[in-house]
């Protein structure tokens, strides 16, 4: 076969057959595993929810949602097997990490004491601030925050006066990770009938905080 | 002179090999070769992009007047990049979250409308299938090598594995310096190699 001449005519129709085949091949590609997306989405929300709350026997897997006025927070409430209320799986956020957004999951008993966590979404710095994963898990001086009660401690970092060792090299990111951490308690408290407590409930909590 | 068919596919991975040798794709090939994971999913990413474009531009060289070459290709190509990122997206979330914006940036990856330019335009349809399956093959066994070798020396693990606690690491490989230097260290083994033989 001749290749084809570059009049006017030729161009416009192959560019035109090849962008219409291109938008129907990923059109269909898209609505196959359109389903599959969404699944996976939701599975790793549930995944890291299962694995905040404390011991429990089933939970809303439909969330209350709060706006704060900035982000939208996701409680997951959980019951025992008297349909007792035992704690909750707060999905919260913070604008101010060290390159940009950061989620976590926080799971909290009915006392307020702090279960365990999740980070859902960062894209810290490998190696300093991506270490959020663990570090506040890790049993080592004043950093970890499993245990704490959100009630009592004061989830800040040291430097501005908190209970809480920040990340060696990573104030930043600890600074924006436990600013998420005090407002899902601030969604907990006013979503579960909790008392707040003082401490973690300050102006602050409401408004992202500016990174020095 | 034309290359036998074997030579077509082996050429991608010593002698013309895409980051090594030709030094094409550099972008992804620092960016996202902090672990050895990231590395095989670009690398594997990139493969399957040059493979169905170039079947699509041998299939299509006749009908492609010359002057609407490059906007043709580069739709073929970003219709590729799509499929595959939309792929990554359902069947690996994990390799999706991690890759980030790099997997849509392969549509500008040199070492693809290279290849589309200067091979599967002027050659039918099986040696095109060659030359991308032994080019990809020879990118994505680069970029897994830059991984393995960045996450050992930086984390002290490989492939997830912990061989040495990660304080001990030099975090500077995870970071970009660290990828410059192995890429050039890479590079020179692979000169002195070329060399050799």
């Amino acid at each position: 076969m001749k290749k084809l001449t570059s009049n006017f005519k030729n161009i416009f129709l192959v560019l035109t057959g090849i962008i219409l085949l291109a938008v129907i091949s990923s059109s269909v590609v898209h609505s196959l595993v359109k389903d599959k997306i969404q699944q996976s989405k939701e599975e790793k929300l549930l995944g890291a929810v299962r694995k905040v709350l404390p011991v429990y026997d089933h939970f809303d897997s439909k969330p209350l949602e709060m706006n704060d006025g900035v982000e939208v927070m996701k409680i997951f409430k959980a019951y025992d097997k008297q349909n007792r209320f035992v704690g909750a799986a707060v999905e919260s956020s913070s604008n101010n990490g060290y390159i940009g957004h950061i989620d976590v999951m926080v799971g909290f008993e009915r006392s307020g004491k702090i279960v365990n966590y999740v980070v859902t979404e960062q894209k810290e710095t490998p190696g300093l601030g991506a270490r959020i994963l663990d570090w506040f898990k890790t049993n080592h001086k004043n950093q970890s925050i499993i245990g704490k009660n959100a009630s009592t401690a004061n989830l800040s970092v040291r430097n501005d006066g908190g209970d809480i060792d920040a990340i060696t090299g990573a104030t930043i990111t600890s600074r924006a990770f436990l600013f998420a951490v005090r407002n899902a308690y601030f969604a907990f408290t006013s979503n579960t009938g909790q008392v707040a407590s003082a401490v973690n409930l300050k102006a602050d909590s409401i408004q992202n905080p500016t990174n020095h | 002179m034309k290359d036998s068919n074997t030579n077509i596919f082996t050429k991608g991975l010593i002698k013309n090999n895409p980051l090594l040798v030709l030094a094409l794709g550099m972008c992804p090939a620092l960016a996202t070769t902090t672990s050895a994971i990231n590395g095989l999913g670009m690398g594997l990413a990139t493969w399957f992009v040059l493979v169905g474009s170039n079947i699509t531009i041998s299939l299509l060289k006749n009908s492609i007047p010359d002057k609407a070459k490059l906007p043709a290709y580069l739709i073929i190509i970003a219709n590729f990049v799509t499929i595959a990122e939309i792929l990554i997206h359902a069947y690996w979330p994990t390799l999706h979250a991690s890759l980030g914006i790099y997997i849509p940036l392969i549509v500008v990856n040199s070492l693809i409308l290279g290849r589309a330019e200067a091979f599967a335009t002027s050659n039918s349809l099986f040696r095109s299938v060659l030359d991308a399956l032994g080019m990809g093959f020879g990118f994505t066994l680069a970029l897994t090598l830059l991984g393995v070798i960045r996450e050992f020396l930086g984390t002290g693990k490989i492939v997830g594995n912990t061989i040495f606690p990660s304080e001990y690491g030099a975090l500077l490989f995870v970071l970009a310096p660290g990828a410059f230097i192995t890429l050039g260290l890479l590079i020179a083994g692979m000169n002195k190699l070329k060399k050799q033989s």
